[in-house]
């Protein structure tokens, strides 16, 4: 016996004795996570599970990236440091197809019908649900309703990205650092290939063809490029390329931006007016389409998962089903404001009345999430799921090969088609050497 | 013979180190006065007055208790440098006073070991640390610590004891010192300013070392690299929190330096006059 495990031991004694209703052997639990609003508000109101079932929660917080990269290597050598881990809906599905996450179906008394349908097939694998959403969104369009009116312009009910173009054209007072569109530039497969992807979907592009041979050769890619790099050049804040989620929220967030094309889950951090300067003057529209009317708006999962190599798998289910839970989503409602709930997971979410009346914008995110179909995303036929990500594994790293690349465009170190024919390039020579190309 | 320095080119060598200094500190002073201000004045642009909000500070302590990764990033520098010194000190002494015709390339192929990037050897020391029962705690983490940092140290003290004449070790003995006399009661004291600036920059290293302490620890052992990771976020726009984590983080190291400063700079020009 180990001073780890007497250590162990003891704090789960304390935990069984100061526990009021400890059912079994109370346990010691680690929680690997993000830093997200969301997740603070989880660790927030954690205790109330610890109260309950008598058990302590370790909570590990770390950077999105590094937490990926401690968990793959966790994961990959059966480490067992973490009994539940927060994943997005692009490693779920390939995590579990690989064995590494517990199976999530079966838990008595868990409402997996009130789950929103989109979200939960983005989670599974071959029909096995291996994550609980914890919170999920789509992209869609916000914009400043006092500058349209000043200008005269109204948004549609459904954009398209030459009206976008128009509007930001109309709106764009660079003397006064009031930029007409503001969009993700920083490089990444989960920074500026997130909306790069869903403008090349909606533009009639996809990845890959059905025998895995990469497009971005393709004219949808070129234009997709073409129209990113005008509007951005034109219309965009200057030194776009380090602008990711964050900056551009502090950038749409201080009024510099007239519409910002980004995460449903923005909605309630710029209508919140503690947080934001134009909280009464946001307006939001679905995201904006092309020639084609499909994977214009992306899917994304925030979800709570279980490796098959934790030893506590039972009480890791059963504060993975408490998070996740409609009660869960109550009580986050009753404690912290109803536009603070984790949003986009549960049908009963958007059927409550607190919820519709705090949050203007809930119909626009249900309408994006429901629609987002990571099955049937493009317009040509592909051999992969997934809208802004390709459910591959080797995705992570030729997504922001290509987002680099990309990037250097925008930053005017080389030209479209260079941009494009590099990224053709790297995609093939990695799709060869994975065997994807026979 | 001292030069005589006319008035106005010592002003103007003062406000030029001035103006160098500003601009390295400046990002300091920077996240200080961001994490006085409230969130979504942090976010509003670039503005060197604070608004003497703490509210930061309190957020920051009720997310995560300070005191607890403070206590692992004191026990994990100043445990990795002892255990670094008593391994160095012979070592250096060795090499310095007893050199043989390899011993440059030993000095080299040491400090080779850093010259790899610290993530090739990631999987195989996850590994022993897994097997080993080593991970997440601060004994794993302290001789962890104390290797990579170890070349370095070699480095430094065989430097400076270098400067050392071997005539003096050589009278101690012939008064009769042992070995352990002479490197304990001889060489030590002498060799107290070089010691000094090499225990500083270690223990600098360590308390700043930023990834093993992240990978290799969860909650137990996890020191203040992590406390601060932890506030970095990919949604969500918590500035001035993170500033406040970063200046909570720095704070020890940046005031032990401050105090230490003479200490450091001697021993660091220690042997450059000849």
């Amino acid at each position: 016996m180990t001073f780890k495990h007497v250590l162990l031991g003891s704090t789960a004694y304390a935990g069984l004795i100061l526990g009021s209703a400890a059912g079994a052997s109370a346990e010691e639990i680690t929680i690997a996570t993000v830093n997200n609003g969301d997740m603070i508000v989880m660790q927030e109101l954690a205790p109330q599970w610890e109260e309950k079932t008598g058990n302590t929660i370790n909570w590990v917080v770390l950077e999105e990236n590094v937490l990926r990269e401690r968990v793959t290597t966790d994961i990959a050598t059966q480490g067992g440091q973490y009994d539940i881990m927060t994943i997005g809906s692009y490693e779920a599905p390939i995590w579990g197809k690989q064995g590494w996450l517990t199976e999530m179906d079966g838990i008595d008394g868990y409402d997996y019908d009130d789950l929103i349908p989109a979200v939960k097939a983005g989670l599974s694998s071959d029909g096995k649900l291996f994550a609980l959403p914890f919170y999920a969104e789509s992209s869609f369009t916000m914009y400043r309703t006092d500058l349209f009116e000043e200008a005269g312009l109204e948004m549609p009910e459904q954009p398209t990205y030459e009206q976008i173009a128009e509007f930001a054209k109309t709106l764009t007072d660079k003397d006064n650092e009031q930029y007409g569109i503001c969009l993700r530039g920083k490089p990444g497969w989960g920074e500026n290939m997130a909306f790069f992807g869903t403008l090349v979907n909606t533009n009639g592009g996809a990845w890959f063809d059905q025998n895995w041979n990469p497009q971005l050769d393709q004219q949808p890619w070129a234009d997709a490029l073409d129209y990113y790099l005008d509007v951005m050049n034109n219309y965009g804040p200057p030194g776009a390329t380090s602008n990711g989620y964050n900056e551009n929220q502090a950038l749409f967030q201080t009024g510099k931006c007239a519409m910002w094309i980004d995460a449903t889950s923005a909605a309630g951090r710029v209508f919140d007016p503690a947080q934001s300067d134009v909280a009464d003057k946001v307006g939001f529209a679905v995201a904006p389409i092309a020639s084609v009317d499909k994977g214009n708006a992306w899917f994304w999962a925030w979800s709570l998962a279980i490796p098959t190599s934790t030893k506590k798998a039972d009480v890791a289910k059963d504060f993975v089903a408490w998070a996740t839970s409609q009660e869960y989503v109550n009580l986050v409602g009753e404690e912290k404001g109803w536009v603070a709930v984790p949003p986009g997971t549960r049908t009963s979410t958007y059927e409550n009345q607190n919820y519709q009346d705090a949050a203007p914008f809930a119909a626009t995110v249900l309408s994006a999430i429901q629609n987002a179909d990571p099955a049937d995303a493009t317009a040509m036929a592909v051999p992969y799921t997934g809208i802004q990500y390709v459910s591959i594994p080797e995705f992570q790293g030729l997504g922001t090969a290509v987002g680099q690349n990309i990037s250097a465009a925008l930053a005017g170190q080389s030209s479209a088609e260079d941009a494009l024919a590099a990224s053709q390039a790297t995609a093939k020579r990695e799709m060869t050497r994975s065997g994807y190309i026979k | 013979m001292a030069r005589a320095v006319s008035t106005r080119i010592k002003i103007g060598y003062t406000v030029a180190a001035w103006t160098v200094a500003l601009i390295i500190f400046f990002p300091i002073l920077y996240t200080v006065i961001t994490s006085l201000k409230t969130e979504q004045a942090a976010i509003s642009g670039f503005d060197l007055w604070p608004s003497f909000s703490l509210e930061s500070y309190r957020d920051v302590q009720s997310q995560y208790n300070y005191f607890k990764p403070f206590m692992n990033s004191v026990i994990l520098s100043l445990g990795s440098t002892a255990l670094a010194l008593a391994v160095a000190i012979p070592a250096a002494w060795a090499m310095a006073f007893s050199p043989t015709k390899h011993t440059k390339d030993i000095l080299m192929w040491m400090l080779s070991t850093k010259m790899m990037p610290a993530v090739a050897v990631l999987v195989p020391i996850y590994l022993i640390f897994l097997r080993t029962g080593l991970m997440d705690t601060r004994i794993g983490l302290t001789v962890m610590l104390m290797l990579i940092n170890l070349p370095i140290v070699v480095w430094m003290l065989y430097t400076y004891f270098r400067e050392i004449p071997g005539e003096i070790l050589e009278a101690a003995r012939m008064d009769g010192a042992t070995l352990k006399d002479e490197i304990i009661h001889v060489l030590t004291p002498m060799a107290i300013p070089g010691i000094a600036s090499t225990v500083l920059l270690n223990i600098i290293l360590a308390w700043n070392e930023a990834f093993w302490t992240i990978q290799l620890t969860t909650t137990n052992a996890a020191p203040l690299s992590a406390f601060i990771a932890s506030f970095s976020s990919p949604q969500g726009l918590f500035w001035a929190k993170l500033s406040a984590a970063s200046t909570l983080a720095i704070a020890p190291i940046l005031i032990m330096g401050w105090f230490s400063q003479k200490q450091l700079v001697r021993g660091l020009t220690f042997g450059a006059v000849k």
